[in-house]
């Protein structure tokens, strides 16, 4: 894709079918081997998808009971319809639903205030505080709203809660670790090592089995510790050791010169820091940050081994259901449409992001 | 993994001498039960569309609540993973753990657990067609069986086969979903793995009345709901409250008919109503505790059917799991 700033005023003005025919004569029907080979994988795709299609959308049954979904040979979509609710939101109370649905629209809503990096100050981190807080009684309870426990809590809302928590938590611990392993003093320097090297050297099955399964053990008697925050600490801990060397790679992309440079002003080392590194180092790193967020988004799933009610949970725990059994296949891909939804919309914003960025270092054209 | 289980078991060793303390004071203090569940297996426990949990190992809790604070709902349900549910149980993260859980030897000593009552007992079991004619698991010598790779399953059949002196072929899986396919698909004659496993996979196929599943059972895996080691009241409690499921069942109550039976000449029938005080007061409880279970869960045939039996999908047969007297072995002391 080609982002270009000044736009072409004579592209804009060409016919959306001319412009089509033009791309696909310049990509498609270029050569003779090249329009053969084109005839040939446009067939195969049909091939392929056709069946796909029938099954997903002409033979499906669309509402309806279990008995009627064996009947038909197409995609029980009346299995997705009755679970709906259960999948998305889990086993939070069903009178209450409409709380974390109001929080994950609020969410949404802000996410999308905040995408302009012009509209990035003090103000929206305030918004967004102000948002954590309204989030936390919506779901939690409290100011008239009945409690509900966060075991109560599932579905897409936990699968956010503990990614996007874990992100953003983790970035700052992330950035810290990563100055502490470039650090001069031999005591941060190896602390941080030690920590970013041991938790990146197991996978994060054994740190969620560990806040989960070893943890309560150690606890002395009636004290428990909830265990959605046990789990969300695992997952911060794992993020940030992958975050730290992320962040490490954008420190060490900066030339000497500009430390130099830093000094030279007279600047001590956190203005150094502040001020020169880290805004160039975390601009390098968008691309391998956002490719740790939505691996993390996806390990997230994870949580099913220490029974929590995760997107993918409550999708496994609906094919369960004795009266609706055998529809694994819509159930999953049901929740992959959701998965792949959060993952390409972040992809897409992160690429933006960067344009948006290298605008005032580089006059080429960015190709992605 | 010689220093893990080391550590493990120094683990558990401090576990039980933090837990020596009184669940019971603990449970009532606090109002309601945590009751350990699975994260999904149909009929035993399972959140249904509106997130409410079902199954008998649900309902054994509810019946433990109902005997406790006379309300089933007073249950918070936990659901574990099957790595998860014996550190739950131990760490004090649930009262009860009523999970799908084979009662042995060493979970009963050395996991530092106490059983309840057998509350369904499953096996080792075979699918066949219909249309093959088979009726007995004798009738399968020479037969190919589709089994899960790598499961007492697959040991369970080796055992049954060489124990009757019958040769078979055996076509191994990674995955269930995988055997099961391969079965339908007639890559095999039978489909081997626990009886209420195959019950949830029939319900899967398209014709689900073209197969049987055979009446031999050829391997003991009594489930059964478990509490930590150090509160034996507690213990007593979780226990009773099993035994008068079954006794509801025995003397015919049932949770639209018990109210009837309150006027009862019958002594057992007015001790187990609490009308006779006594069997209460010893349990720690009101002596309504056992009226509360019958009324507002029912008795054991009740849930039996409700969950797993002839009018659900999944279609189980009674089987070792009726009343003594009709066959079974389902038998509760007296309550007295």
């Amino acid at each position: 894709m080609v982002y270009k700033f000044t736009k072409n005023p004579e592209k804009r003005t060409l016919p959306r079918m001319e412009a089509m025919a033009k791309w696909m004569k310049k990509n498609l029907f270029s050569t003779k081997a090249n329009t053969v080979l084109s005839l040939f994988l446009i067939a195969g795709l049909i091939k392929i998808f056709t069946p796909i299609f029938t099954w997903l959308f002409v033979d499906a049954t669309w509402i309806g009971d279990a008995a009627a979904c064996r009947e038909g040979s197409g995609a029980c979509l009346a299995f997705i319809n009755e679970k709906f609710t259960y999948i998305i939101f889990g086993p939070y109370p069903r009178e209450e639903v409409w709380r974390p649905a109001l929080t994950m629209f609020l969410m949404f809503a802000l996410l999308w205030w905040s995408k302009e990096p012009s509209r990035w100050s003090k103000k929206l981190i305030k918004w967004w505080a102000g948002f954590v807080i309204l989030g936390w009684i919506l779901m939690s309870g409290g100011l008239g709203l009945a409690p509900v426990k966060s075991t109560s809590w599932g579905g897409l809302p936990l699968t956010l809660v503990l990614s996007f928590v874990g992100i953003f938590i983790s970035y700052p611990f992330g950035i810290a670790l990563a100055l502490g392993r470039r650090s001069q003093m031999p005591f941060i320097k190896s602390i941080c090592v030690i920590y970013i090297e041991l938790i990146r050297g197991v996978p994060m099955i054994s740190l969620l089995f560990m806040s989960s399964v070893m943890f309560p053990l150690f606890l002395p008697e009636g004290v428990s510790i909830d265990k959605l925050l046990r789990a969300q600490v695992a997952i911060i801990m794992f993020i940030s050791a992958y975050m730290a060397e992320v962040v490490r790679g954008g420190l060490a992309a900066i030339p000497k010169g500009q430390y130099e440079a830093a000094d030279a002003l007279g600047l001590n080392y956190f203005q150094t820091m502040r001020f020169i590194i880290l805004p160039q180092a975390l601009k390098i790193v968008i691309p391998p940050s956002v490719n740790t967020a939505i691996g993390m988004l996806k390990d997230t799933s994870l949580v099913i081994i220490i029974a929590l009610f995760d997107l993918l949970s409550t999708t496994k725990a609906s094919l369960k259901d004795p009266e609706w059994l055998g529809f694994s296949v819509e159930g999953y891909l049901f929740a992959a449409f959701i998965y792949f939804i959060l993952c390409f919309s972040m992809g897409k914003y992160a690429r933006r992001l960067e344009v948006e960025f290298h605008r005032g270092h580089k006059n080429r054209e960015v190709q992605i | 993994m010689n220093l893990f289980k080391a550590l493990c078991l120094v683990l558990l060793l401090i576990s039980q001498a933090a837990y020596a303390g009184k669940t019971f004071d603990a449970i009532k203090k606090r109002g309601e039960i945590k009751c350990g569940v699975t994260t999904g297996i149909p009929g035993f426990s399972v959140p249904d569309s509106k997130g409410k949990w079902t199954g008998i190992d649900v309902d054994v809790c509810r019946a433990v609540a109902a005997a406790m604070f006379g309300n089933p709902e007073k249950v918070t349900f936990v659901p574990l993973s099957s790595q998860q549910r014996f550190t739950a149980i131990q760490s004090g993260e649930v009262d009860l753990l009523s999970r799908v859980t084979t009662h042995t030897l060493s979970r009963d000593t050395s996991l530092g657990l106490n059983f309840a009552p057998v509350t369904y007992y499953d096996g080792q079991a075979f699918m066949v067609r219909k249309s093959d004619g088979i009726k007995s698991a004798k009738d399968l010598n020479g037969a190919t069986v589709c089994v899960q790779q790598g499961t007492t399953t697959e040991l369970g059949l080796a055992d049954y086969f060489r124990a009757n002196r019958m040769k078979f072929k055996s076509v191994v899986y990674e995955a269930n979903d995988e055997v099961a396919q391969a079965f339908v698909k007639k890559r095999c004659d039978a489909f081997t793995t626990d009886a209420s496993g195959l019950a949830a996979e029939r319900t899967r196929f398209k014709n689900p009345s073209q197969y049987i599943i055979l009446p031999e059972v050829i391997s003991k895996e009594p489930l059964a709901p478990a509490v930590r080691h150090g509160d034996d009241k507690w213990f007593d409690i979780v226990k009773w409250t099993v035994y008068a499921l079954l006794e509801a069942e025995e003397m015919g109550m049932t949770s639209s008919n018990v109210d009837g039976f309150k006027k009862s000449k019958d002594p057992n029938i007015k001790r187990f109503l609490g009308v006779t005080k006594g069997n209460g007061k010893a349990l720690g409880l009101s002596e309504t505790w056992a009226y509360n279970i019958v009324k507002k869960v029912g008795n054991y045939s009740e849930i039996f059917e409700k969950n797993i039996g002839k009018k659900t999908s999944l279609k189980l047969e009674r089987g070792l799991n009726a009343l003594w007297k009709d066959g079974g072995i389902m038998y509760a002391p007296p309550l007295r």
